[in-house]
């Protein structure tokens, strides 16, 4: 179990912004620590085949395939190589803004939104595999889902 | 002359103000003068075709850039400009700016109008901020924003006349498509299909903006304005309650099935046509049974919204084929009888042919060979034949089914196909792209993505194009010519009397073809990538052709990285290749013509 896995869900998704501002920043150390993926032979764990499954559900639309950007908004094989994980997490509950005259970019806030927050690390975890360079492009090949993914996401969905 | 007869239309149409059908009557005279372009789709009948014959197969190889004009806006341009009289009218993505360029006074502007709109609007767009464009009737513009408000503009000055809010953005409800006008009101649809947005074609007063009917995709026959003994489906009639009792509970209320793309008419049978969408979500397992009205092919009348006639393509759907793109009304010889006839290029890559008086069905053809999600249309159910391996919804979810063509984005999307009744051949601009559909559990909230799959698109197989331009025989349902294109097609053809079709590319190429043979006879490479709409037009005698350039879309997302090699293999060439290498976001008119 990598050490930030979870640590929001305990609470409710309606308290996100006030959970966020509990955890407060994680300390950049705690996160070089440990990788929040596993990747053997290949193969990656289901928590990060879930964020690649996820991530071309809610994100491709406008991050592109894979992560490499569209004309829409960044490449976030990019951003992960600086983003940290809590400003990840901030960004996706909340949202980010940017609009002027050439650039209309508005990432849209998911916090109330069970289909990317019940998995938000494993986002997390493919976004930074593939980030790290870990896992190149396209469908990876995964372990069979664990009963305490099973678990997890019975209790998050509802 | 030009000038003249647009002020007789004029005074026709003001003599007739008291009456209903003004503005209807106007636009039925208008559309008939190749010197302008009236409406988004050229015609009611959505030809895009244009009498005009300067240009021609001879000299269409000595075009030239007359002028450009930028937007001053970066995200996807579809559509194109209108022409009415000696004013164009050019539009553009968010913030939906749409300008009035002074033909006779070197395109300056006449005036110009932003709406303000809430940034909030964006995310909610699933595939880009585009708009269709403007219509224009009874001396005004119709402006649909992305925040769903309907804006009636004064042609001459661009002040606003009036307002009204068709969908609410905070539920994911947008607007992208293309207004039409059709006597006295003003037709819009309604975008969000991703959303579980539950799809509405509505009328508006084109005088006072009032909302006149609307007419759901689905729910009961009062929403769905169905008449349980007289709509009919392939004939028969559709029974008590039928946008509901294909629907499990009261997931027809989010249902998806957005009317999103273009809208045609015949005023002799006063009938508008139009198609609804995918069904929310994209998950068929969460969803059992037809779902309909969804994937449907519909005609309306114009001053009740009464339906008096539909056709499901894709009954349950399990792979995203919207069925929203354009209906083209077109006269033609079906099995040596002259129909009235529909022509519709589906997203599930049938090309299908209908009598647009009784809804039957003529011709189901495949208009791609590499479609292989079902063998054929039964011409008796309407069905098409499901190939199992190929289903998404037999694999079930947590399945990832493999080598479905086409992808989510269609054998075609929205940009809409021309007719020539010169070579009695349709022109259509196509995807040739298949994909992996993985679908899964997912839970609705208002206002968020209501997806529920994920997928993985890539060049069908053998080639290393991901699109055709084809040529199209709507009697036998067969293809002519089909020349291929590295990236899909996504621009908007446009066939004229000069026997010269037109399109531009994703790379941003605007070509001139020979409408017999599919030979290209010019080639020019515009600032951006094309997905806008290809319009002709006379000014002083001379024969103009604009386009707008500006990559994006969902094309221009997905394809801007380049697709997934399935194989994975080393290095990105032919049809894995990025179209960020070929060119990057801008937004610009540019306007051709032969030298002087």
């Amino acid at each position: 179990m990598v050490p930030y896995r979870g640590q929001w869900k305990i609470l409710s998704v309606g308290l996100l912004s006030i959970a966020l501002a509990l955890i407060g920043p994680t300390p950049a150390a705690a996160q070089d620590e440990e990788k929040p993926y596993v990747i053997k032979d290949g193969v990656v764990d289901w928590y990060t085949f879930s964020g690649f499954r996820r991530y071309h559900a809610e994100c491709h639309v406008c991050h592109g395939p894979d992560g490499l950007g569209g004309s829409f908004a960044p490449a976030l094989v990019e951003s992960l190589k600086t983003l940290p994980y809590d400003e990840f997490l901030e960004v996706v509950v909340n949202g980010r803004e940017q609009v002027g005259a050439s650039v209309q970019s508005k990432m849209p806030a998911f916090g109330e939104n069970l289909n990317v927050m019940c998995f938000v690390d494993d986002l997390y975890a493919y976004l930074k595999a593939r980030s790290d360079g870990a896992l190149g492009r396209g469908r990876p090949k995964k372990q069979p889902k664990p009963q305490e993914a099973r678990e997890r996401d019975d209790a998050c969905m509802g | 002359m030009r000038g003249s007869l647009r002020t007789s239309c004029l005074v026709a149409a003001a003599l007739l103000v008291p009456l209903s059908a003004s503005a209807n009557e106007g636009l039925l005279v208008m559309q008939e003068n190749p010197a302008e372009w009236v409406m988004p789709t050229g015609n009611y009948a959505n030809h895009r075709y244009s009498k005009l014959a300067q240009i021609n197969t001879g000299n269409a190889g000595q075009l030239q850039v007359a002028w450009t004009f930028s937007t001053g806006v970066l995200r996807g341009h579809e559509g194109g400009p209108l022409i009415i009289g000696d004013t164009m009218y050019v539009h553009a993505p968010f913030p939906n700016t749409v300008y009035a360029l002074d033909l006779n006074n070197d395109a300056t502007i006449k005036w110009k109008y932003e709406p303000k709109q809430d940034p909030d609007t964006i995310p909610v767009m699933c595939c880009d901020t585009v708009n269709r464009g403007p219509a224009y009737g009874d001396g005004k513009i119709f402006l649909y924003q992305a925040d769903t408000t309907l804006v009636a503009l004064d042609a001459n000055t661009g002040k606003v006349l009036w307002k009204a809010v068709n969908g609410d953005p905070k539920v994911g409800a947008t607007g992208t498509s293309a207004p039409m006008v059709v006597k006295d009101k003003v037709i819009v649809g309604i975008s969000g299909g991703e959303f579980g947005v539950r799809g509405h074609l509505t009328a508006y007063d084109i005088n006072t903006g009032k909302q006149v009917w609307r007419g759901y995709s689905m729910g009961p026959d009062s929403d769905t304005l169905m008449d349980p003994k007289k709509t009919t489906h392939l004939g028969k009639a559709v029974g008590k309650d039928s946008g509901t009792n294909t629907w499990e509970g009261d997931q027809w209320k989010i249902g998806g099935g957005t009317t999103w793309g273009w809208y045609s008419y015949d005023p002799e049978l006063d009938l508008i046509y139009y198609g609804s969408g995918n069904p929310s979500t994209w998950n068929p397992a969460q969803r059992p049974g037809d779902n309909r009205w969804s994937m449907a092919i519909w005609a309306r009348n114009p001053d009740t919204g009464m339906t008096k006639w539909v056709y499901q393509m894709t009954p349950h759907d399990e792979w995203d084929y919207d069925g929203i793109n354009e209906m083209i009304l077109a006269d033609i010889p079906v099995k040596g009888k002259t129909r009235k006839a529909l022509v519709h290029f589906d997203r599930n890559g049938f090309g299908y042919t209908l009598d647009r008086e009784t809804g039957e069905l003529l011709v189901a053809e495949k208009f791609d060979p590499a479609v292989n999600w079902a063998t054929h249309v039964d011409m008796e159910t309407g069905r098409p034949q499901v190939v199992s391996q190929y289903s998404t919804d037999q694999n079930g979810e947590d399945v990832n089914s493999t080598g479905i063509c086409p992808a989510a984005l269609g054998s075609k999307d929205q940009q809409p196909a021309a007719f020539s009744p010169r070579t009695g051949l349709f022109y259509v601009p196509t995807n040739h792209v298949c994909m992996d559909y993985e679908p899964f559990r997912v839970s609705y909230t208002a206002g968020q993505p209501y997806v529920g799959a994920t997928l993985s698109m890539y060049p069908a197989p053998g080639g290393k194009h991901m699109g055709n331009f084809i040529a199209w025989d709507a009697s036998k349902g067969a293809i002519v010519w089909s020349n291929p294109e590295l990236f899909s097609v996504w621009s908007g053809a446009l066939a004229t009397a000069g026997d010269v079709v037109f399109y531009g590319t994703l790379e941003g190429y605007l070509k001139a073809v020979d409408a017999s043979t599919g030979r290209e006879l010019y080639s020019f490479k515009t600032p951006s990538g094309i997905i806008g709409n290809v319009t002709t037009y006379m000014h002083r005698g001379q024969q103009y052709v604009a386009v707008l350039s500006g990559v994006g879309g969902w094309a221009g997302i997905g394809l801007a990285a380049g697709l997934t090699e399935p194989q994975a293999g080393l290095g990105a060439v032919g049809g894995y290749a990025a179209l960020s290498n070929y060119t990057a976001l801008g937004g610009q008119l540019t306007v051709f013509k032969l030298p002087d």
